[in-house]
């Protein structure tokens, strides 16, 4: 049975990790091979990168550090943040990117989400896709954000389950669901809107924003729907183990990979 | 005899595929130095030869066909020399594809590469454990039903039921190892599989520089 994956993302500014409050007030913790390793021994199913900055300075620094994870921790690798070429994505998986995660530059540019799937295969194309709840909509409904790394971000006036269809439909192998409301808030994620979004899609659904307990994660994947889950500040500031955290899930009967020994 | 330094003995296979830096990662963290060639005659003077792959089925077909690979990997396998197989490296060597409409591929095996059924997730995305169905030497080490890394829209459907040596589930039961002699084929990707994927290169490099497997 296929298993539900656990993914530390990990938001890389200068080569440095660090993780936003509702994108905000940014807080160093640690170096990214450091932490990938780590997390690659705690028994991380994934790992996403996420370059907040992107300038191309920033590029470089990143590349650098995809190609030293890359050559010790044997686990899928995403990176994201800033890839507006199909130059740009050549330039990650040629580092040891597995996939990479295109957001602002695929709302302004759908087609771009064209050109890598058929340079690259959809397998590699994530799209990330930051959904806000439009207030008192009714039925509910999501608005997607683009620059949302820089200030908070501004919408592109797309829906959100809209977007997601014709992602697929140009190509995306994965998507992740991000909820702008419930970002850096330990409140829980939108569920609401993964489930929307996993029902309407056939490629895999990764939640992400939100997470704070096991039981937030485990909300996800059972009234979300969610493929799998991304979590940051629970996993870096070391409240909840990902061992723990999939020793719960697997507890309440989710299908998880446990490592051996 | 040192195989460790310097004898450019593991070839792989370089036609574009996409995760050809992850297999070569992979690779040297065991100690050893593989070549990387996309040259048929390196391929032919290989101890051991390895095909990565991933993407679509016709573009890893015309690829190997624009390099002159194709026949070179036939008579490689068809001498029962070690070879493994990774992803498409497992799929291509099945008659076709129905990828795209119809892809014709390597044709070693009698069978073909067909789509999971409607209503499950595509890609099958994720760790997903591996039904060891025979004893094999590449599993040395490996438990019973371990985890690895897939990522595919297509799963290979060989008619000789034999050559299955693991299967996994989803949904359906889906051969996800072949093995016949010094062939090894993996549809997940052991390069991303962590330590028990590194364990599988390890063993197949060392079936590989060593005895190797009797022809059936």
């Amino acid at each position: 049975m296929l298993t539900k994956r656990i993914i530390p993302c990990l938001d890389v500014k200068g080569g440095r990790v660090v993780k936003g409050i509702k994108f905000r007030e940014h807080r160093d913790a640690g170096d990214p091979v450091e932490l990938a390793a780590f997390y690659n021994q705690q028994g991380a199913d994934e790992l996403v990168f996420y370059d907040i900055t992107a300038s191309s300075d920033d590029r470089g620094i990143m590349r650098e550090v995809v190609e030293r994870t890359a050559s010790q921790v044997f686990i899928p690798l995403t990176v994201g943040g800033g890839l507006r070429t199909v130059e740009d994505i050549r330039q990650m998986l040629e580092a040891g990117a597995d996939k990479v995660s295109i957001n602002t530059a695929a709302v302004l540019d759908p087609a771009f989400i064209a050109r890598g799937a058929e340079r690259f295969g959809s397998q590699c194309i994530v799209l990330g896709m930051d959904a806000k709840r439009v207030p008192g909509a009714d039925p509910p409904r999501w608005e997607v954000f683009t620059h949302t790394g820089a200030d908070g971000g501004h919408t592109a006036g797309i829906d959100a389950m809209e977007w997601a269809i014709q992602a697929v439909e140009l190509g995306v192998g994965e998507i992740v669901v991000n909820s702008i409301d419930a970002d850096g808030t330990k409140a829980g994620y939108d569920l609401e809107l993964l489930r929307i979004i996993s029902e309407a899609v056939t490629v895999p659904v990764v939640a992400s924003g939100g997470a704070g307990t096991p039981e937030d994660l485990y909300q996800a994947l059972v009234v979300g729907k969610a493929d799998a889950v991304l979590a940051a500040s629970i996993f870096h500031y070391g409240t909840y183990s990902i061992a723990e955290t999939k020793q719960y899930l697997a507890d309440k009967g989710i299908p998880v990979r446990k490592l051996i020994n | 005899m040192n195989l460790k330094d310097g004898d450019k003995v593991i070839a792989i296979i370089d036609y574009g595929a996409g995760n050809l830096r992850s297999v070569v990662n992979a690779v040297k963290s065991l100690g050893y130095q593989p070549e990387i060639t996309s040259s048929p005659d390196d391929v032919l003077s290989a101890r051991a030869v390895i095909l990565p792959g991933v993407g679509a089925a016709a573009d890893t077909m015309s690829n190997l066909d624009k390099l002159a690979l194709v026949r070179p990997i036939r008579r490689f396998i068809a001498q029962n020399r070690p070879f493994l197989g990774i992803c498409l490296g497992l799929q291509i060597l099945l008659d076709g594809s129905e990828e795209g409409g119809w892809q014709e591929c390597l044709g070693i095996f009698p069978g073909r590469v067909r789509k999971f059924p409607p209503g499950l997730k595509i890609p099958h995305m994720g760790w997903n454990q591996v039904k060891q169905r025979i004893s094999h030497p590449v599993f040395e080490g490996v438990p019973d039903e371990a985890n690895f890394y897939f990522v595919h829209s297509y799963y290979a459907e060989p008619e000789d039921k034999s050559l299955v040596a693991g299967e996994t589930d989803y949904t359906i039961p889906f051969c996800s190892v072949i093995a016949r002699g010094n062939l090894v084929a993996t549809q997940f990707h052991p390069e991303k599989s962590g330590e028990l994927g590194l364990k599988i290169y390890d063993n197949f490099i060392r079936l590989a520089l060593g005895a190797g497997v009797n022809a059936d």
